[in-house]
């Protein structure tokens, strides 16, 4: 744990940037990108997650130990979709009956 | 003291770890029902507001800010300014219930929890009736997260007024602070990937 104290301007700086990214992703929801709608939800989500973790979290000025964790916690969300998705997406390639 | 609070935030932090794959398994539920049924999915999420959900999110989002000002109070030891900042996550935690009962509420009068009272006017109801079980199964997950935060934060208030922490002991506070902003980016993704799917339709 850090016990450096954050600014409150740093807060309210993530604070204002969440609520923008929030704006922005349902502006962006109503335009017909095509595939590009779903890259632009998750890829403004995962933006904003990683602001809560690193500021409001404070693991940017956390321990190895922790940054290591919060590593392991990602690797094994990974391989549980990588892992599934792989399987259920290409169970189509091959006409087997039965699959 | 240092390797004591360092143990206490890693032990939350492996918590949370375990609490992403909880929710991990909904998610991964949810990407396959939803590559299965892109339609279906579409048609069900046309049924949620976004004006709310939105609302709803910039709501919490506020009360991580709130936290993360509590757990500064805290760490400086200004003990009335973390009761005001606990006593304000707890009410934006509380507004953010409300909204989502007032939610729950909506979708019972218009027939759309899945079960026997379930209709829905389209081509695939089954379908659409999947797509709420996600629905109700995640935000309901997230809500009972929601429910136990608000009790959590209830006992770092009153022993935050009994002058509890110190700079030197804000553990709790602080493990309080990471719980709630988990349950937030749990939120974060929930938001875009329930309500937000195909809307230029």
């Amino acid at each position: 744990m850090s016990h450096q104290v954050v600014p409150v301007r740093t807060y309210v700086m993530i604070f204002a940037a969440l609520l923008a990214l929030t704006a922005t992703t349902t502006l962006v929801a109503f335009r017909d990108l095509g595939p590009l709608n779903n890259l632009a939800a998750l890829g403004i989500a995962v933006i904003k997650a990683t602001l809560v973790v690193l500021y409001f979290m404070h693991a940017r000025g956390s321990t190895r130990m922790t940054k290591l964790v919060i590593a392991a916690a990602l690797a094994w969300l990974l391989m549980l979709f990588v892992l599934t998705l792989g399987d259920y997406f290409t169970r189509g390639w091959l006409g087997v009956p039965g699959r | 003291m240092e390797q004591q609070r360092e143990s206490a935030s890693l032990g939350m932090w492996i918590f949370l770890a375990t609490e992403v794959m909880f929710f991990g398994g909904l998610f991964l539920a949810y990407i396959l029902y939803r590559w299965q049924w892109p339609a279906a999915f579409r048609d069900g999420s046309h049924h949620l507001d976004v004006t709310l959900g939105t609302w709803n999110t910039a709501v919490l989002i506020g009360s991580s800010l709130t936290m993360a000002l509590a757990v500064r109070a805290a760490q400086l030891g200004r003990r009335r300014s973390l009761v005001t900042f606990l006593m304000l996550t707890m009410l934006l935690g509380s507004v953010f219930l409300g909204v989502k009962a007032y939610e729950y509420h909506h979708k019972h009068v218009e027939h759309l929890i899945p079960g026997a009272d379930f209709r829905f006017e389209g081509p695939e109801p089954g379908h659409v009736s999947m797509f709420f079980c996600l629905y109700f199964a995640m935000t309901g997950l997230h809500a009972l997260h929601m429910i136990v935060g608000l009790g959590v934060l209830l006992v770092m208030l009153v022993l935050g007024a009994r002058g509890r922490f110190s700079p030197d002991d804000y553990n709790a506070i602080e493990c309080s602070g990471l719980y709630w902003h988990f349950v937030d980016i749990v939120w974060i993704f929930l938001f875009p990937l329930l309500y937000l799917i195909g809307r230029h339709h």
